[in-house]
């Protein structure tokens, strides 16, 4: 399917300013001269929320590097409001499938890690107030002092939330955050997650393995092709904002998870 | 819910089966340990008196004893054992904070730099490799009998374990948090002293008790071979005179100075690794 298609598929300049712009980016990893991403176009409008939903090991999650800074392309270009991304950026907020906090730091100085470690250790402290906000504002009021290795599963993706929220991030990225929890939790989370996003008007980029999730989160969910990852479809949703979990069951809904699943059975896996 | 359900109490004719534990596995840990040392002496004891074997090669447990006191008083008057005793002891300190130093830096170099894991690292698992003790009479014939070559042969001997310890705890950090600190913006600074230092540190404390037991013996071999005037000195005038009450009295002091240096990094790891007691550290 050609880039300017999938364009126009995608709902751009409905919500604003494209943000995140990807050219003809691809992904050659040098050792053992893997292929793992094909060549990705992409725009994401402010405030807008997508999803990237693929089979295993066909670069979601190298594409996702790839936007953060972490890894370089092999080819293409990534902008970000108006600049190109070439390391870590103070305005991408990034969670990974693993809370990674580090359990010599309570949950509050976990939340101000990336404070400490761009600006100082004064800031962070000047900074602990906006934390503990953050803190209660996913229900861990209390848990301020408490050790990572005191919190359960859920609690511990819930502080890395607020630690990826607290340098205000204009994009989120996130590489399956909620996977590793049970599926109560995880809707629960998405549903905070939704919630957050919509203050903040963030623009948020979500790789996952759940068509459910992938729908009742985005406004456009990119279907990817096995490796080396390609979009082969991006699915606009039309459902209304807010969006509530009973939205689950209804036929718009449903019909929306059947075209996605088409796609990827098209892909021939799963 | 009645009553009866919840109480504890099973009704007659109802079949328990709970799980069995003889009465050997349920002696507490403290009379365990007595109990055990009581039959040890006992043993000991009655193959000692009895001329089973010769008091120059198994003393009595008596005798032993009156030699305990003996060196317990000439410690506590400040006798000349108690010089003995300090200059051990130096030799002791000096030792473990070297080792610990070159250890450590070494360790930083081999974990942290591609040059470090390259060059540095093979030299040091070939040298790891050799009986450390073989090289007590090249360093004290080049530093002499004083406490230098003692220090020397410790040092030696201690430093590896830090070495692999450190290096081994620059490497524990997995891949998730790299890149969590990678994406925070963080320097190869930061990220050895915020991240990989307190990750590893779990690893460094292995490292740092082998090498507490290692500057025990390098410190009491180097005396023994080396001369000097220092507690493994006393030990080995005792044991030339035969007198083996006397050497068992001293190696049992000796011991608890091991086990006090043991247990200061045993308590130093409780205080900095506090966390390493509930093992959940991720999501998952
Ligand atoms: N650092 C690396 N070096 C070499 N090859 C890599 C590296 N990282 C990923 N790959 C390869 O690139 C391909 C895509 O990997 P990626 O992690 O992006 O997949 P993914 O879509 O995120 O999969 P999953 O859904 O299982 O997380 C895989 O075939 C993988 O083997
Ligand atoms: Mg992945």
């Amino acid at each position: 399917m050609s880039a300017a298609r999938l364009e126009a598929l995608a709902p751009s300049g409905q919500r604003g300013r494209p943000v995140y712009e990807l050219r003809g980016v691809s992904k050659t990893y040098a050792r053992r001269n893997i292929q793992a991403l094909g060549s990705v176009d992409l725009t994401l409008t402010e405030g807008s929320f997508s999803s990237v939903i693929g089979a295993s090991g066909c670069g979601k999650s190298t594409l996702l590097k790839i936007m953060a800074g972490l890894v370089p392309p092999s080819a293409g270009r990534v902008m970000l409001a108006g600049s190109p991304v070439t390391g870590p950026r103070r305005d991408i907020g990034m969670m990974f499938q693993q809370a990674t906090l580090f359990p010599w730091k309570t949950a509050l100085e976990n939340v101000v890690l990336p404070i400490e470690i761009r600006d100082g250790k004064a800031a962070a402290r000047a900074k602990q107030g906006e934390a503990r906000a953050l803190l209660e504002l996913v229900g861990l009021k209390g848990f301020e002092t408490v050790y990572p290795g005191e919190l359960s599963g859920g609690m511990a993706q819930r502080a890395a939330i607020c630690r990826m929220l607290i340098t205000e991030p204009a994009v989120l990225l996130l590489d399956e955050p909620f996977s590793a929890l049970d599926e109560l939790t995880r809707d629960y989370m998405n549903m905070e997650l939704q919630r957050i996003c919509m203050a903040r008007n963030a623009t948020a980029f979500l790789v996952t393995h759940s068509i459910s999730e992938a729908v009742i989160l985005s406004d456009t969910v990119y279907v990817m092709s096995p490796r080396p990852g390609r979009f082969v479809e991006a699915v606009e949703v039309d459902l209304p904002r807010p969006r509530t979990l009973e939205m689950i069951t209804t036929p718009r809904f449903g019909a929306l998870v059947d075209r996605i699943r088409s796609h990827l059975d098209k892909g021939s896996f799963l | 819910m009645s009553d009866a359900t919840l109480r504890a109490e099973p009704a007659p004719g109802d079949t328990v089966w709970v799980e069995q534990v003889s009465w050997f596995d349920r002696i507490p840990r403290s009379v365990a340990m007595a109990l055990l040392a009581v039959a040890f002496i006992a043993i000991w004891h009655l193959v000692s008196n009895f001329g089973i074997v010769s008091p120059i090669i198994l003393p009595t447990p008596a005798e032993t004893l009156r030699h305990l006191i003996f060196v317990g008083e000439n410690l506590l008057t400040g006798g000349y054992m108690l010089g003995s005793l300090m200059i051990t002891l130096q030799e002791l300190v000096i030792s473990f904070a070297l080792a610990i130093f070159i250890g450590f830096t070494l360790g930083v170099l081999v974990g942290e730099t591609a040059f470090g894991e390259r060059a540095v690292m093979p030299y040091l698992v070939a040298l790891d490799t050799m009986p450390k003790v073989a090289f007590a009479p090249i360093f004290i014939a080049w530093l002499g009998f004083g406490i230098e070559s003692k220090v020397a042969l410790a040092t030696f001997i201690a430093t590896f374990p830090i070495v692999v310890g450190t290096a081994a705890g620059l490497h524990a950090a997995d891949e998730n948090a790299r890149m969590a600190f990678k994406t925070m913006g963080a320097t190869r600074w930061q990220t050895l002293v915020k991240m990989k230092l307190p990750m590893g540190l779990p690893q460094f404390f292995t490292g740092l008790k082998i090498a507490a037991v290692g500057v025990m013996a390098g410190v009491i071999t180097g005396e023994f071979l080396g001369g000097g005037k220092g507690f493994g000195e006393l030990i080995r005038v005792a044991s030339t005179n035969l007198d083996t009450a006397r050497v068992f009295a001293l190696i049992l002091y000796l011991s608890l100075l091991g086990l006090a240096t043991f247990g200061l990094v045993v308590w130093l790891e409780r205080k900095l690794v506090f966390w390493q007691r509930s093992s959940v550290r991720t999501a998952g």
